[in-house]
Formats: C-alpha cells, structure tokens, sequence
C-alpha cells in the first residue's frame, strides 16, 4: 500500500477533518465570539476541499480511478462529481443559516464543525468501496444529522425531531449492519470487487437476504418508501436550515452510495434487486404525490415533495444502465438546486416579530408583499412540477428516456401519472401567492447570503439553465461511466 | 467434536431462550439481567470460535455498558426494594439454576475451547487463521496499518459524538442562577438570615 498516493487522493477527507478540529479548538476557545469566523471559516475549507476534488476530477483520466488504502476507498470521476455536490450543498447551508440561529440565540459554533464533519462521512460514503467505509462514513455523517436535527433545544418539536430520527435511524442501520454481515458471511469479505467475484457464480439466499437488508437501510436513509415515516416529523420538526441540510446532501450521499453498492458488487445480478428498487420509486413517487395533498404545513409538504422526488431518482437506478445512472446524476444536481432554493425562501418569510411562514394562510398575497420571493417560489415550484421550459423538466426527462430504453414503459408511463397529481401541490403554492387575498403581516428583509442562494436557485432553474445542459451532460456520463469502468 | 457441538447447542439455545426473557419479562430489572445472561453466552459463542478477542470485548463492553445502564434503570425507575426481596426465597431455586448453568458454561466452554475450533466452514476467499497467533496480535498487526483510515475516522465518529453530547446538555455556569458569591455567603449574620416564629398548635409556618 503507498501511503503517499492513499493521503493524496484521500486529500478532500483529511483536509476537511484537520479543519474541523483546529476550528473545533477555536470555538472552545473564542467562545461565542467567534461563530461568525468558525462558519465563514467552515465554509472555505469545503470551498477548498470542492477545488483539490474538482483537481482530481480533471486529473483522474476517465474512467480510471485511484484506489487508496487498499481498496477501502476510490477516488473516481463519480465519487469526484457527488462530492463536489455535496459540498456545495453544505455551503450553501452554511451561507443561508446564521441570521436564522442568531434570531432564534442558537446560533453556536459547534453548528458549523458538526455540518463540517458531516461532510467528512458523506464525501466518505460516496467513495466506499469496501462496507466497512461505507458504514463508518454513514455513522459520522448520521450522527451529526441527529445532532443537528435537535439542536434547538429548547424547542419541544425540535428534541422530538432529533429523537424521533435518532431511534429510527439507528433501527435502520442496524438493518443495514445486518445485512451486511450477512453479505460477508456468503462472501467472505467486505471489498466490493471481492465480493463480485464470490458472487459469479450464483447467489445464495442467504446472500439475498444480506442485500435486501442493506436497501432497506439505505431506503431509510433516502427515505424512499415504505421507509419514509419520519421524514415529515423530523422536517419539520428540525430548524429549517438543518431541514434545508438534510433534504440536500445527505441524500446525494445516501443515493450515491446506493448506487455503487447496487452497480458494482451486485451488477451481476441486478434481477435479484430490481424488483425491490422498482417498488420503492414507484410507491415513493405515489406517496409523495398523494400525501403532501393534504397537508397544510409547507415543511410537511416539501418533505413529501422530497419523498417523491426520491422516486423519480430510483428509477434510474431501476434501469441498471449506464443511461440511467448518468440520468440519476443530473436528476441529483437539479434537485438539490429546487431543494436548497425553495427551502431558502421558506427561511426568507419571516413576520415583522420574527414568526417564521408555515402555512398556506401565511403566504397568501406573498406577490404583492414580497414580488421577488414570489417569483423565485414560483419558478422553483413548476421547476420541482416538471413544467416544460423550466429546468426540473429536464431533469426527469432524463429519467424518463433512460427508463423508456431500458424497456421499463411501465414505470416510466406511472411516473409520468404520478408527477403530474404531484403538480397540484406546486401549483396551490403558486395559486395562494399570487391569487389569494393578502393578508396583514409584512416580511422581514432577509440577509445578503439567502438571497444569493435563492437567486443562484432561481437563475439555474429557469430556461437558462439549460445553458448548463452541455457540461451538466458531460459531467455526469463522466460520472457514470466511471461506475460501469469494471463492467 | 461432540464436545464442541453439546456447548454450542447449549450456548446457542440459552442466547435464544434468555432474548425471548427480556421481551416477556415485566419487570425492567429482569430484563436487564436476561440481557446480561445473554450477552454471556453470546461471548461464549464466540469463544467457541477461537474469537476470544471479540468474547472478551462482548463481556467487557457490553456487560460492562448494561450494569451501568442496569444502574441508570434503578436509579431513574421508581422500583419498590422491598417488593423485590420479598420475593427472594420464592425465587431462591431459579437463580440457584441459573448460576449452575453458568459454572457448566464456563467449565464446558473452557473444554471445547482447548479441544479446538468449532468449524462452520468459510466461505471462499476467506483468508485462513494464521496458526499459532493470537487475535490480538492478528487485529493490531492489520488495524494500524491495512486499516489506518477506518481507525482514525471511527476516532472521529466517537470524537463527534462527544460534541453532540455537550451540545445538547451544556448549559452555560456562567448564567446567575449558578453563581456562587462566597464573599456574600460570608457575610451572611443571623439576625438576616433567620426568622423567629411561634405558630398556633396544629398551624403551619407562613413563610
């Protein structure tokens, strides 16, 4: 094993750990004092650990890929993309949370550090390719989130939110672990390549068990269904930021490595899990379509929104092709972009005495008292519908072709059904902003950092980000080509 | 052979029987104890297996973890002492039972240890024992080098958890309610610190 090579492609991880515990130190000694420098700190440390992985994106030739410590870890053209992702996403969490906190005297250093180790266990969950990487990086990256989750204290609905998550997310990865056991007990080892090879000839029912109950945990933590019951709870339970946080990159990783572990121990036998798959995008995407119907809190409904859009992402992975899984990326990046921006205008409506919106009835007449919050909501709102000349279309059009040329038409044609019930929702947002009678209160100004990422949000949704398309399409067959290298 | 099989039926069947215990078992502090018992035959399992590295690590962390937990339970339920000792004779002959299984455990376990490995058979690939090592010295020669990186992140799970825990429970001393003034406590005379009262037969004091 060569040290230097294993240090330098793990280069994002160690970076950001180092950053974490000096910063960690210069909150226990600054004291409150220094928050604001922790977090503006926290975020050019992922801004660099997204260039050195931006470097090795380039670097790496497709599609090799540098295998680290013997063969725990990949840096590839696919891990580089996700976590360039993920750390985006987590700045972007840092750039639109800090008026938020301090209005609700929350606002703590540790807030900062936890996100910046969160990150460490995502950016180590998408390169695994050995379980036992996967695990430890889905425990730092889960444990943080608990944290998170409850890190308004003092709030009832917030300490539900982080007990809520915690006990049913230590349940799931103990489904996971369990599985995994499993797999290496018919393997006989825990290396992905290993265990394709112990696996050519036939799998064992035993085995199957082991695979079935690592998609039932990592479903849990995507929240696809039937393992979707806390996702509305803890949404809204937590502080918005963190809901903001957990919609985002926490999925890239979880999907991601779902992805890998699907595609690349178990490409031979993709039959065995399918099926599995094909269920839960198909009763993610009905779910979140029917639920968020009745629901009357906006938090709820982008939680299901989220569950539904966990849907249309499984069924590029239902295809099991090079297609799919490069459509799966792009889905990704749209996504995390109508997430971050609709929950960002979701922080941004505050009542003049601070009361964040949370219903409909808050928002109505928003047009006239807040026209560009209105307009952003409205395009990320036919955006995450799938309205044709905004770009969220694009993103399950992708996902739609790659299923059609996998010959799945009926997914795809039940998909299609689904998301447009899903519509209703969106458009209700449209129709109570812009159509209702407004009402009394008046929005407080928000702070330089939302309303950077909500316009950021705003501009790539709209029919200009197809400007994007070109390198957005190269990028991530990139990505996918890199998973399907061994095939 | 035989001798292997006979404690590993017993371990096996004992592990199971005392799980099924902690969920039936009304009483929190039984639950507990079936949990215990069954933690020790899960170790005994493992020595079996000539995993006695991982038997010593269940015995030490989990039994270890549960008699603190054990501790948290007594102290945090309202358990009535005196109903439960009340029921010691009664129970005098079980716990009897269970401490005589225990000793045949542990004497026939100590046998099949030194009988040789139980064979479960390996699936392929599965690397071979390297013979005349102990589990200890099979573990720290791979866990500092082959596995480095999952070492030192485990480190920051655990280092992450630390956090999560002060951040939820630690409150400022600083805040009023929590200050001592020793110099105040000091000058405190009786005649500010004390009131003379002569409350009515059968009266309470207003205080």
């Amino acid at each position: 094993m060569d040290y230097a090579t294993s240090l330098y492609l793990t280069g994002a991880e160690i970076g950001l750990s180092i950053s974490g515990l000096v910063l960690l130190l210069v909150s226990a000694w600054g004291g409150a004092r220094v928050t604001r420098l922790v977090t503006i700190l926290a975020a050019a440390a992922l801004f660099g650990a997204a260039i050195f992985t931006g470097h090795l994106f380039t670097e790496l030739s497709v599609p090799a890929a540098g295998d680290a410590f013997g063969g725990l870890y990949r840096a590839d053209d696919f891990s580089s993309f996700a976590k360039i992702l993920i750390y985006l996403a987590v700045i972007a969490c840092l750039m639109i949370t800090p008026k938020y906190l301090a209005a609700n005297g929350i606002y703590r250093s540790e807030y900062p550090i936890l996100l910046l180790f969160g990150a460490v266990g995502m950016s180590m969950m998408v390169s695994a390719v050995d379980l036992i990487t996967l695990y430890i990086g889905l425990e730092l990256s889960s444990l943080s989130s608990y944290v998170l989750a409850s890190f308004a204290r003092d709030d009832v609905r917030s300490s539900e939110a982080g007990l809520k998550y915690f006990i049913l997310g230590a349940l799931a990865s103990g489904i996971l672990l369990y599985g995994m056991s499993l797999i290496y007990g018919f393997a006989g080892t825990t290396d992905y390549a290993a265990i394709r090879l112990a696996f050519i000839g036939g799998i064992e029912t035993g085995a199957l068990f082991g695979i079935v109950f690592v998609l039932a945990g990592l479903a849990f933590k995507i929240a696809a269904v039937p393992f979707h019951m806390w996702t509305p709870d803890v949404y809204e339970g937590a502080p918005t930021p963190v809901t903001a946080f957990f919609a985002s990159a926490p999925k890239v990783a979880a999907v991601a490595i779902l992805m890998r572990i699907a595609l690349e121990p178990f490409a031979d036998h993709v039959d065995s899990w399918r099926q599995i798959v094909v269920f839960a995008a198909l009763a993610s995407i009905v779910v979140g379509a029917l639920g968020a119907i009745g629901q009357d809190s906006l938090k709820r409904l982008l939680a299901y929104s989220s569950i539904n859009n966990v849907g249309f992402i499984l069924i590029g992975l239902a295809t099991a092709t090079q297609l799919g899984t490069s459509a799966m990326m792009t889905y990704l990046v749209i996504y995390v972009v109508m997430t971050l921006g609709s929950f960002t205008a979701l922080l941004m409506l505050r009542a003049e005495d601070g009361r964040p919106f949370e219903t409909f009835s808050d928002i109505a007449g928003l047009a006239t008292r807040k026209p560009a919050i209105a307009w952003c909501l409205l395009l990320l709102m036919f955006s995450l519908a799938g309205i044709p000349p905004l770009f969220g279309f694009w993103a399950k059009f992708v996902v739609f072709r790659a299923a059609v040329e996998a010959d799945l038409i009926a997914l795809a044609a039940i998909g299609i059904a689904a998301s447009v019930i899903g519509a209703f929702y969106y458009l209700k947002f449209v129709k109570v902003m812009f159509f209702d009678e407004a009402e009394g209160s008046v929005v407080k100004t928000s702070p330089i950092g939302q309303w950077i990422v909500l316009i950021l949000a705003g501009i790539i949704v709209s029919p200009l980000g197809y400007f994007l398309n070109g390198l957005l399409d190269a990028w991530s067959s990139d990505a996918a080509a890199s998973l399907f290298y061994l095939v | 052979m035989t001798l292997q099989v006979v404690a590993f039926y017993l371990f096996a069947s004992i592990v199971i029987a005392s799980a099924v215990m902690v969920i039936l078992a009304r009483n929190p502090v039984h639950s507990v104890l079936w949990l215990i018992l069954a933690f020790f035959n899960a170790a005994g399992l493992m020595v079996l297996l000539h995993a006695e590295f991982i038997a010593m690590l269940v015995v030490i962390v989990y039994v270890g973890a549960v008699a603190v937990l054990f501790l948290f339970v007594v102290m945090m339920l309202d358990i009535d002492f005196a109903s439960l000792r009340a029921g010691f004779v009664k129970n005098f002959p079980l716990g009897i039972a269970v401490a005589l299984v225990l000793l045949a455990e542990l004497v026939l376990g100590i046998g099949a240890y030194r009988a040789g490995a139980l064979n479960l058979g390996a699936a392929e690939g599965t690397a071979a024992p390297i013979p005349m090592t102990s589990n200890i010295e099979s573990l720290g020669a791979v866990l500092y080098s082959e596995y480095l990186f999952l070492f030192e992140a485990a480190g920051i799970v655990l280092l992450v958890a630390m956090i999560g825990a002060i951040v939820l429970t630690h409150r400022d001393l600083r805040s009023p309610r929590a200050h001592q003034d020793i110099g105040k406590q000091v000058r405190r005379n009786p005649d500010e610190a004390t009131i003379m009262t002569q409350p009515a037969v059968g009266k309470g004091v207003d205080l």
